[in-house]
């Protein structure tokens, strides 16, 4: 089997002192959705932080299309077209909402007036809100002011820390089916999700983490399908 | 009863001076909250780059007029100041590159960085006694005033006249077109935009691949400037003193905080707010009063709430009303 898109390996270490992640492996094939879910404390933001180059890695390494990204900062996977969207201060509040998506291409030098477009067609209440700041907008709104910045440097991967945390069950639902809608264009996603249960149902690929430590890996169905994963951490 | 006398008198000694020394304040008001915002501390050594960029500025207008250069009616000052400018702003990045940037690379927390500025403060001090000496400079020339009392008397037929100093309309005319430039920078740049998102969310516009040496950079260079205009155009209307620009730095501050530190707008709302309070609470309103009342009401006081020697009591009590009922400011800027 060709190795996946993005992987990051065998990935230990932590944020200075003890290891946080003991040998966790998490990848994502082109233009599919991998979720990261797990109990509070399992290492799951700090996994996707690994990836992302936030987290100094003491064994194991990040490849991202077959090139070794291990030394890289985490502004140069952004180059190599990683996007990441933080779980909070993910928006410019004091900016307008169009400001923000500008922010969002600031690397690009060319003229990215059609990536915004696109941004307006997966989010229209963004152009409408266009010119409000972005702090002034509810919290599924600004979620999806974070995303569609991330999406402004066309990444071919998104990183999406939680997206739903504090959202409205029906605004959830929204955001999911704009994450399914973004994938479907080629961008891969990668998310770590408190909703377990949702964000497997929509996942080709979910990785388990117990305590910093890949516990079950498996196609989003087969784990929703799993009793001992079921009863462990879906509730039954 | 005679409003229209009151009202001349009024404008003389209250509005035209607050005015002009309310814009001085915003201006240096703005290169303090640009700090805060995108720095993160409070930069006590504004009120010494003030008076480096005005000494500069000095030492050039006095080089053009010994080769005879003068701008006419306007002072020659105000051909000086790009020079001025670019020295302070020059100056300013080597400070930071020398001092400030080994303690950014450290994440020092604000309050050491506040203290290292208040090194470089004694530092520029220093500099600027040593090199232009502690004493009163004063370097206008060109035409005094725009109207004079004199003048407005005749022309009106008033018993008041209404001065305008030059000085004074160069100051408000300059202050308006620096803010103008500066709001605009800020708001349709793309270099001001990610001034703005650095001081907005400084870890995610590292993320957006936003560079911070450059926005630190720029950001030295803009307060530098708007340091030696406010200080130019300050020297310009009173004199220049070194001591006099350290002691700017309580209103300066009062102004950046009062606003809301960080708030460019905060930053102009809270120069005028200060420069007229100090100008109303210290000013004796006999005159204006006496015109006002009947003749039998005439007051035999000066009517003056304070005497001049307090006018910092007045920033500072502005200053502690305002941190105590709305510790953001009036334009919901950071909390100190």
């Amino acid at each position: 089997m060709a190795e996946p898109f993005l992987i990051g390996e065998a990935m230990t270490g932590g944020y200075g002192g003890a290891d946080i992640l003991h040998a966790c492996t998490i990848a994502v094939e082109k233009g599919q959705i991998a979720v990261i879910v797990g109990p509070n404390g399992a290492g799951k933001s700090t996994a996707m932080k690994a990836v992302f180059g936030m987290l100094k890695l003491r064994a194991g390494h990040v490849k991202l299309a077959g090139e070794d990204i291990t030394a890289l900062s985490p502004q140069a996977r952004v180059a190599k077209g990683m996007g990441f969207v933080p779980q909070t201060h993910n928006i410019f509040t004091s900016m307008t909402v169009e400001e923000n998506l500008e922010m969002g291409a600031f690397i690009r030098r060319d003229d990215f007036r059609d990536t915004l477009a696109q941004v307006y067609d997966l989010f229209p209440v963004l152009k409408q809100k266009r010119l409000q700041a972005a702090g002034e907008l509810s919290g599924g709104q600004r979620q999806q002011v974070a995303v569609g910045r991330a999406l402004m440097t066309q990444p071919k991967v998104l990183m999406l820390d939680e997206p739903t945390a504090g959202v409205s069950p029906i605004v959830m639902d929204e955001l999911f089916d704009r994450i399914i809608e973004v994938a479907r264009t080629g961008i891969s996603i990668l998310m770590v999700e408190q909703n377990a249960r949702q964000a497997l149902e929509i996942a080709d690929k979910g990785f388990v983490l117990v305590q910093g430590a890949n516990r079950f890996t498996d196609t989003g169905a087969a784990l929703l399908a799993d009793p001992e994963v079921r009863r462990s951490f879906l509730g039954g | 009863m005679d409003i229209l006398n009151a009202l001349i008198v009024f404008l003389n000694f209250v509005f035209v001076p607050g005015l002009a020394y309310g814009a001085q304040l915003a201006l240096g008001a703005l290169g303090v909250t640009l700090i805060y915002g995108i720095l993160r501390f409070s930069n006590f050594a504004h009120g010494d780059t003030m008076a480096f960029g005005t000494m500069v500025t000095i030492l050039v207008t006095w080089w053009f007029q010994s080769m005879g250069i003068n701008f006419g009616v306007l002072p020659t000052a105000l051909l000086a100041l790009p020079f001025g400018i670019a020295v302070t702003a020059l100056f300013a990045l080597g400070t930071d590159r020398v001092i400030y940037r080994f303690y950014r690379k450290q994440k020092a927390a604000p309050v050491i960085l506040v203290m290292v500025s208040l090194g470089v403060m004694f530092v520029m001090n220093g500099i600027v006694r040593l090199i232009i000496g502690v004493d009163d400079q004063n370097f206008t020339d060109g035409e005094r005033f725009v109207i004079s009392a004199g003048d407005f008397k005749t022309a009106t037929g008033l018993a008041e006249g209404l001065a305008i100093k030059t000085t004074q309309a160069v100051t408000v005319a300059t202050a308006l077109i620096v803010m103008a430039l500066l709001f605009w920078f800020l708001q349709k740049t793309r270099t001001g935009k990610s001034m703005r998102a650095f001081s907005d969310n400084e870890d995610l516009a590292l993320l957006s691949g936003i560079n911070p040496d450059r926005v630190v950079a720029v950001t030295w260079i803009i307060a530098a400037g708007l340091a030696t205009i406010a200080g130019v155009l300050y020297g310009l209307d009173k004199s220049f003193k070194p001591f006099v620009y350290f002691q700017l730095l309580l209103p300066i501050f009062a102004a950046a905080i009062v606003g809301g530190l960080g708030s460019p707008i905060g930053a102009i709302a809270g120069g005028f707010l200060i420069a007229f309070s100090e100008v109303m609470v210290t000013y004796a309103w006999k005159k204006v009063v006496t015109y006002i009342v009947p003749e039998s009401m005439a007051p035999d006081g000066l009517l003056q709430l304070m005497s001049t020697d307090y006018k910092f009591a007045v920033s500072f009590a502005i200053l502690i009303i305002v941190l105590i009922f709305m510790p953001t400011g009036l334009f919901k800027g950071k909390s100190v």
